[in-house]
């Protein structure tokens, strides 16, 4: 069996999983997210906040925010090593790809520290 | 005049491998493109490629035909000539050996990993080991591979990472005994295949399905493999 160490999924079908099951809650997510942003024309910030105060709501924005960065995460890491292989772009290629694996685990930490303070900010 | 052209090197002689223009007269007849290779060799003995059966059973002359991945003997002229050319290249993504001939040591390995063979752990009958009909026909899609790497070599995940992804002629392969009545090692072999390379670099691009020449439909084999695992873990 291949293992990785940097790949945080036990196994593949662990990321596979992730990636489809994040899938649905995203487009619930957005369907939810249009359907407010369509049903009201005029919304403006005060509807919006008081979309937001529901905690369900924030729960369930967080989940979206958390299966984006799981399926940004899968992809990206399955992306680097496809590409950026020995075979590919020649010896130092474990290295370039260890540091743009660091580079996508601290934007994506980032982004969802952010994006919870966003949630719980409106 | 047919145009031709071939994939030609030699690592003893060339430094790198270069196409060589080629007018083959076929007498206005719709060959095989391995009958137009075996003039070519007539008037060239050192153009290399492999062969044997020249009926699509053994396998041997997978090549890459105007971009299309086909065995050479049963391919004729009229289904890959476009504009009175064509281009005839190794099989994409593994070591030239010379000419048409590739290195298919990483695609052997690969079926090696699936271990292909009966497993049964119980003792062996007095006679044999008995399918029903309707068991036996689970293995119809699965058993007619010649292993000629058409597929394997025409994936893009493959090529990327032929060391870790099983890529599809191996992976049928694999359901071949996964789905096979009298095969006990089932559980066994699953937990071989359960890691982010071997079953899951599959995107279903289905490239292999396009090129089988055998008419058969890897990515499905690999669908209902991922269906096993997927229950196994859940
Ligand atoms: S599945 Fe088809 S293309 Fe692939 S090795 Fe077998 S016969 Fe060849
Ligand atoms: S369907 Fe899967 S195995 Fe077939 S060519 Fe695409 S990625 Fe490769
Ligand atoms: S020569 Fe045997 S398959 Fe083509």
């Amino acid at each position: 069996m291949v293992t990785a160490v940097t790949n945080f999924g036990r196994s593949g079908v662990a990321d596979w999983l992730v990636q489809r099951v994040g899938g649905v809650i995203l487009l619930l997510w957005l369907c939810f997210a249009g359907a407010i942003l369509l049903g009201n024309p005029d919304l403006g910030y005060q509807e919006w906040k008081a979309v937001f105060e529901a905690t369900w709501v924030r729960i369930f924005s967080l989940a979206a925010l958390l299966s984006l960065a799981a399926h940004a995460w899968v992809g990206l890491w399955c992306t680097l090593t496809d590409y950026i292989t020995p075979r590919l772009i020649g010896a130092h290629a474990n290295l370039l790809r260890g540091v743009l694996v660091l580079v996508c685990i601290a934007t994506l930490f980032i982004y969802v520290v952010w994006g919870i303070q966003i949630i719980w900010g409106i | 005049m047919l145009q031709v052209s071939l994939y030609r090197y030699n690592p003893e002689t060339d430094s790198e491998p270069f196409m060589q223009d080629l007018e083959v007269d076929t007498g206005g007849r719709d060959l095989m493109v391995l009958d137009v290779l075996e003039m070519i060799k007539a008037s060239d003995p050192s153009v290399t490629f492999r062969r044997s059966c020249r009926e699509g059973v053994c396998g041997s002359d997978g090549v890459n035909m105007n971009g299309k991945n086909g065995l050479a003997c049963i391919t004729p002229l009229s289904e890959t000539v476009r504009n009175n050319k064509l281009v005839v290249r190794p099989l994409p993504g593994l070591p030239v050996v010379r000419d048409l001939v590739v290195d298919l040591e990483l695609f052997y390995q690969q079926y090696e990993k699936i271990e292909p063979y009966l497993q049964n752990h119980n003792p062996a009958p007095a006679i044999e080991r008995l399918q029903s009909p309707e068991e036996r026909a689970k293995l119809d899609g699965l058993y007619e591979c010649i292993l000629c790497a058409c597929c394997s070599t025409s994936c893009p995940s493959f090529w990327w990472n032929p060391e870790r992804f099983i890529g599809p002629a191996g992976l049928l392969q694999s359901y071949r005994f996964l789905a096979d009545s009298r095969d006990t090692a089932t559980e066994e072999r699953l937990a071989k295949l359960d890691d982010p390379y071997s079953v899951f670099r599959c995107h279903g691009i289905q490239n292999c399905v396009s090129v089988c020449p055998k008419g058969l439909n890897p990515t499905q084999a690999i669908g209902k493999v991922r269906n096993l695992l997927l229950q196994r873990a859940t």
